[in-house]
This record gives structure tokens, C-alpha cells and sequence, in this order.
């Protein structure tokens, strides 16, 4: 049992497993060492050493965030001082994805804008491009000489796989991007309170790699100096036993699965109480959160007559979503939204 | 797989070059000689050259393991709530008539970086003015928790080169010069690097002159026990300020007087005038963390509170605080006394008056080269030496090297 200083970067154990989640177990931007990395304060972090990253090096550029989005997003770029612009992204009226308009974002965005994209499950939505769109937004975000910035803060939560969940990320590789990543293992670990997380950036080759690696370095020694120790133990010990990491899919997909199953039953009591609107959507969306559609005034109504409490955007957490509470949910969204 | 096209947008960064006292590390530990000593590092020893695992850290890591009720999720953003007021406590005292009256706000933070920094950034969103004072020499770092947060610095000076002690009129002098508002960064004991603390009633006049120029103080407190061996003792110059109503912030970290480095562990408190108002710097240091970090570590903490709110083993802890103590006064005591017993010229009863980890030798950088090419010693070039490199069987050699360095005339 040690408890002495990590290196300013992190553990070295944990920063190499958690770069094989990312970019693939045998990934040639690792062989090549071309992946700058630092250990980070989990996905917060990461994004915080990142933003601060770009307005030191990159002073003149603006940070593209999609509506809605985490919202402490906006927070973690204005304390950088990165100026803020939006994009497109969700649809209130299909609850599904605004294609079009964020094509045309990425499109009109002056070149060489930084785009942050949520990898997977994303977070207020649960709306997630497809693999053919996402396939496009790569070709688009290629074109205009922008810079992918991916927070994935759900991999594995979101489909069970933690490969599947990284496809967005893989098909960038493959186009030929030079991404930046913040990972977390808030969820998909649950080592929330550890804070545990990865920033990394896929630079030009191995002596960028160790310049960039540096600065981010110097980044965090005047915010914490050296980050903790206990967290990166605990998935540097997992990931690197074969019999723990299985062990550990498993529980993530088992996870993954109950909160599907929690979107599939909600739906399906909302369908069978004869419900007048579509919530197609419950299944479609993905990952913890579900954008229900409710508005402001219903949600009060479910807080105020069923105590049932959740943020009045309409954003259910899933999580929260149980067998034994699902029918009440479910009649409970009913009475107030049946005649919407 | 496509090739990139057209450079990285991070193309033209510069490389940053370690800093020097890490590179140090490094070529301590590739040096293959038997007989080295590692003098330049920040982290207390055992007499064997070991990290040291506190026994009631060892036994609080046990209980934590086994108790199948806890879970990992997040803390709140201003951390454990437990922990928060257990650091206060210690910092302060039990019986602190500003905790009584609910004028404390307390917040966990990343060890001590992680507290002067939220400390750095609070200041320059809501205090009026933007200069920080610190000692000549301080803690490398400092500068740059400052720097960070926007603010600009300047310095007092402090370590008087000719007495090895303390430039008591110095300091005197620049902080009655300093700007009336202007933020002062106090080391609460066993200053770093030098060694070189002011008495208890040094403190007293800095007290009355920086309440009276309306400085504001921001403690540095690393090192609580590791200079009488007594909590309460070493946190003195801090509770004077806090005795008389004034306000203040103060930088706790759990690194060394627990052993807690890697976990991160410490808290960063603010002394109010009122509670009204203590309670709306809490809500604003929330907003400074968030985009930040969030919320803290649980690990650490979760440790931490387990010590202090236990009896037995608060007392257990204290008393491994104090043999920590001791064994850094008696390096110092043995140092000095193989240096008197070669003929060493030169005063070196210094080292005996220096107190915590460090003391400032009085060596010169030549004199450190000359150590550590021809004895393998690693210090910095400075001159600091860390007391808990030091081991019974290491002080002979440590001696030689000295006595060689000083009577060679490099």
C-alpha cells in the first residue's frame, strides 16, 4: 500500500488501459506513442485541463457546444475564458436528432473551429447520431478543418459494449482526425466519488506527443499538482487482470441492460395505459438519460401531485427508474400529459 | 486508415523541461552508486529511506474495506461534510469561538496545491485587490497557484543569509510598505524551504501590523505538528490572527502530517466576520470548483474523518506526528554534532534552530555540485536540505560531504 505522489501525469498503469478503451486495445497511435495523455479529475477534469489547454495555445479559437448539452459544459470553457458558440443538436419535435441542422453548423462554422461532441448516451438527451450519421458529421467536421473534441463520459453504459460505444470515436480515427478525448469512470465504473478520468490528445507523432504531454502537465501543477492515487488503483487493477476486466464488462453491460429494460418497460406501461402521444423515443434514446418531451408545467405537476422529482427540461434519469416504481412513473406521466 | 491531412492544430507547442528538482529525482534514482542520499525530495522518510505508511492510516484503510455500507458517489462539491468541520477543528481548536459562531467556511480540496489555488481563484473573483505578498525564498510552487488565478506577485523578504534566521526588520519593513488591502502568504510553521520560523511573539507584531495596514492573510498550512510535535502548538501563529476577530484564509494538506500524498487530501478554510456572510463565500466557492473538478476525491477524506472523529485513534495519530517530530530534531541534532565533532569550520548551529523538515544549509551551489559529484548527495541547488532523507547511518556520510565541500573552498 502506497500512498506517495503520482507522477504530475498519473498512473502510468491506468493512463495506458484507459487509452486502449478509447482508441482500441491495439491501437497504432499507441504503439507509435502518438497519444498525449494525463490522468485527470475524472471527465470534469479532463474538459477543464482541455479548455484551459485550448485558450493557452490556441487563444483566438471558440468552443462549439451542442444545445442542450451537461451544463456544466458552459461553465468549465467560460472559467477557461474560450469563447462559447452552439450548435444544433436536438429536435424537440421528432426528440431525436436535428441532422440537418448541425450539418449546417459544422458547415458555417469558420474553419478550424473546435467541436465538443458527446461520444455516447448524450447527456441531457440521450440522443445519439448513427453510425451513418456520425460517418457524415466525421466527413463535415473534416472539410471545415475542425477540431473533434470528444467527451465520453458513458462508454459501455451506453450499449452494454464499451467497444460499440466508442464507434463514433473509431470512425474519426479512421478519418484521419487528430482527436482530443476526456474519459470517466464516474458511471461506468461507479467510482464516482474517486474522480478518476483521462485527458488525451492524438498529436502528429511521438515528440508532439511528449511536448503536448508537458504543457497539459503544466496545466495541472497549479490546480492540484499531481493527481490521486486511489481511484487509478482501483481500474488499474481491474483492467489489467483478464478475469477482473471480464468480470467488470459484465456488471457494465448488466447496467447498461437494466436501464434498458427500465425504457422498454416505461414505454410499454405508458402504450398499454392508452397514452395519446408517442414515446417512441424512450427506446430510441440511450444511456442514462431520457428527454421526455414534458414541459416545464407537467413536470411540476409530476413533482407537486406525485412527488416524483426530476429537472423541469423534462430530462428523466433512468437510473432512477426501478420495477418497483416503473407503473407509478408511468400512470403518473400519464395523468399529466393525456391531454396534452 | 486516412492519413491526416495538414499540420495538428497543436503543431507549434513547446516542449516544457521538467522541473529541475524532478530532474534531480530522476538522476537519483538512475545513479548506481550504493551509497547516495536523496536530500532534495518533499515527502517525509523513515530512517531507512522508506515511505512512510502512518499504522493508523494502515488501520483506517482496513475498516474502510471491510465496511460493505459505503459506496463511491459523489461528494458534494465542497466535499465530506464530516471531514470539512474535523479540519477545521484541528486547524483552529476545538473551543475556536469563530467555529462557535458559524463564521468558518470550510471546503475540501486537492491536498494543500488544490486549496491555495481555489483560495488564488476565489480572491481574484471577489476580494478588491489583486497582488499576493510572499516570503523571499517560499515553496516554488506558490507563485504559480497565484499566477493561475490572474493575480500579480510580490515579495517580503524573510531569510536573512548572514544569520541563517530571519530578517524580522525586513519583513517588518516591506509588508508596512505594502499596499494597504494587499493579500499576505504566511507559512503557519516549519517554513518552506528555509526552516526558518517567526516566535510566537514575532507573530504577534506581524499580527498587529497587518491588521493595522488592513493586509489580508492567506496561511500556508502544510506542516501542523511537525515542528513542536504538538498540534495545537504549531497551529499558534494562525489561531493569534484568528483570536482577534479578523478574517482570513487558510491552506490545510494532509500530505505529510498524515501521509496521505498520493490521496490528495486537504481543505481550504475562510474566517468570516459574520456567518451570513460565511455562508455566501461557501456558496461562491462552489462556483469556482464546479467547473473545475466538481467535487473532491472521497478516498483521502473518507480517511481522514475516520482519524480525527475517533479518540484512540486521533491520539494514536497525534503520536506518530510527534515521533515523526522527533526524528526530524534528532537528524538535526545529530548533523549538527558530527559536523562540530569533524571541526567543520563554520557556524552550523542552524540546523538545530531550523525547524519542520527543511533547513536551509548555507551551502552554495558550487558546494552542491561538489556534493553530489564527488558524494552522490542530491539536494537542491539552493542549498535545502530535507532532514528525513537523513538516516543514523547516512549522517556520517552527509558530514563528510559537508566538511569536504566547505574545506575544499569550492
Amino acid at each position: 500500500m502506497n500512498m506517495e505522489y503520482l507522477p504530475m501525469g498519473g498512473s502510468v498503469k491506468m493512463v495506458e488501459e484507459t487509452l486502449k478503451l478509447a482508441y482500441g486495445e491495439t491501437s497504432e497511435f499507441l504503439k507509435d506513442k502518438r497519444i498525449a495523455t494525463v490522468q485527470s479529475l475524472s471527465g470534469t477534469g479532463a474538459c477543464r485541463l482541455f479548455a484551459d489547454f485550448q485558450k493557452r495555445f490556441r487563444p483566438d479559437s471558440q468552443i462549439y457546444i451542442p444545445v442542450p448539452t451537461w451544463a456544466n459544459h458552459h461553465n468549465i470553457w467560460r472559467d477557461a475564458q474560450v469563447p462559447q458558440r452552439t450548435y444544433h443538436y436536438y429536435h424537440p419535435e421528432t426528440k431525436g436528432l436535428d441532422f440537418a441542422g448541425l450539418i449546417d453548423d459544422i458547415k458555417n462554422a469558420p474553419s478550424g473551429s473546435f467541436f465538443l461532441l458527446h461520444a455516447c448516451a448524450h447527456n441531457p438527451t440521450g440522443v445519439d447520431p448513427s453510425e451513418e450519421q456520425w460517418k457524415d458529421i466525421s466527413y463535415q467536421i473534416k472539410g471545415k478543418g475542425h477540431f473533434a473534441f470528444f467527451d465520453m463520459a458513458y462508454q459501455g453504459f451506453a450499449s452494454g459494449d464499451p467497444e460499440k460505444d466508442a464507434k463514433a470515436i473509431r470512425i474519426f480515427l479512421e478519418d484521419g482526425h487528430l482527436i482530443g478525448i476526456s474519459q470517466s469512470y464516474a458511471k461506468n465504473m461507479g467510482l464516482y466519488g474517486q474522480r478518476v478520468g483521462c485527458l488525451s490528445l492524438l498529436c502528429e507523432d511521438e515528440k508532439q506527443a511528449v511536448a503536448v504531454k508537458s504543457q497539459l502537465q503544466q496545466l495541472a501543477r497549479p490546480m492540484y499538482s499531481n493527481p490521486p492515487v486511489h481511484g487509478p488503483l482501483i481500474v488499474s487493477t481491474i483492467l489489467g487482470d483478464p478475469d477482473l476486466k471480464n468480470l467488470w464488462l459484465r456488471e457494465v453491460k448488466e447496467m447498461a441492460d437494466r436501464i434498458i429494460g427500465m425504457r422498454t418497460a416505461l414505454r410499454e406501461n405508458l402504450e398499454k395505459l392508452g397514452s395519446p402521444l408517442s414515446w417512441e423515443h424512450m427506446t430510441n434514446q440511450i444511456g442514462m438519460f431520457c428527454y421526455s418531451g414534458m414541459t416545464p408545467e407537467q413536470v411540476d405537476r409530476l413533482t407537486n401531485e406525485f412527488h416524483i422529482y426530476l429537472t423541469r427540461n423534462g430530462r428523466i434519469s433512468m437510473a432512477g427508474v426501478t420495477t418497483g416504481n416503473v407503473a407509478y412513473l408511468a400512470n403518473a406521466i400519464h395523468e399529466v400529459t393525456k391531454s396534452a | 486508415m486516412k492519413p491526416h491531412d495538414g499540420d495538428s492544430v497543436f503543431a507549434h507547442i513547446p516542449h516544457v523541461p521538467e522541473v529541475p528538482l524532478y530532474a534531480m529525482l530522476v538522476a537519483f534514482s538512475k545513479d548506481p552508486t550504493p551509497l547516495k542520499l536523496n536530500l532534495g525530495i518533499g515527502v517525509y522518510r523513515t530512517e531507512d529511506g522508506k515511505p512512510f505508511l502512518l499504522n493508523v492510516v494502515r488501520r483506517v484503510e482496513r475498516l474502510l474495506v471491510n465496511d460493505m455500507s459505503t459506496f463511491k458517489e459523489h461528494l458534494p462539491t465542497t466535499g465530506m461534510a464530516e471531514f470539512n468541520r474535523l479540519s477545521a477543528k484541528l486547524i483552529l481548536g476545538a473551543d475556536s469561538p469563530a467555529i462557535k459562531e458559524n463564521r468558518v467556511t470550510t471546503v475540501q480540496c486537492l491536498s494543500g496545491s488544490g486549496s491555495l489555488r481555489i483560495g488564488a481563484e476565489f480572491l481574484a473573483k471577489h476580494y478588491h485587490h489583486h497582488t499576493v505578498y510572499m516570503s523571499q525564498p517560499t515553496y516554488a510552487n506558490h507563485p504559480n497557484f497565484f499566477n493561475a488565478a490572474g493575480l500579480a506577485i510580490k515579495t517580503y523578504r524573510y531569510y536573512d543569509p548572514g544569520t541563517c534566521g530571519l530578517d524580522f526588520q525586513g519583513m517588518l519593513e516591506d509588508l508596512s510598505s505594502a499596499p494597504s488591502g494587499a493579500i499576505v502568504l504566511l507559512q503557519a510553521c516549519a517554513h518552506n524551504p528555509t526552516g526558518v520560523d517567526p516566535t510566537l511573539p514575532q507573530w504577534q507584531q506581524i499580527r498587529q501590523l497587518m491588521r493595522s495596514k488592513g493586509l489580508f492573510p492567506f496561511f500556508d498550512s502544510a506542516y501542523q505538528g511537525f515542528v513542536s510535535g504538538n498540534l495545537d502548538e504549531d497551529a499558534q501563529s494562525i489561531r493569534l490572527f484568528v483570536a482577534d476577530g479578523g478574517e482570513c484564509i487558510i491552506a490545510q494538506s494532509y500530505s505529510k502530517i498524515m501521509g496521505l500524498y498520493g490521496e490528495r487530501v486537504g481543505a481550504l478554510s475562510i474566517v468570516c466576520k459574520t456567518a451570513e456572510v460565511a455562508s455566501c463565500v461557501e456558496s461562491q466557492l462552489k462556483l469556482v470548483i464546479r467547473p473545475m473538478y466538481n467535487n473532491p476525491p472521497i478516498h483521502g477524506a473518507s480517511i481522514v474523518a475516520a482519524i480525527l472523529k475517533d479518540r484512540d485513534m486521533c491520539n494514536e495519530w497525534s503520536i506518530e506526528v510527534k515521533a515523526m517530530s522527533d526524528r526530524l530534531i534528532s537528524m538535526r541534532r545529530q548533523l549538527f554534532d558530527a559536523l562540530r565533532d569533524k571541526g567543520t569550520p563554520g557556524d552550523w548551529s542552524h540546523i538545530i534552530r531550523h525547524v519542520g523538515m527543511f533547513t536551509f544549509s548555507g551551502l552554495n551551489p558550487k558546494q552542491v555540485a561538489f556534493m553530489n559529484q564527488e558524494y552522490h548527495i542530491y539536494m537542491s541547488s539552493d542549498g535545502r536540505i530535507n532532514m528525513a532523507g537523513l538516516g543514523p547511518q547516512t549522517v556520517p556520510h552527509l558530514a563528510d560531504a559537508i566538511h569536504a565541500a566547505v574545506t575544499i573552498g569550492v
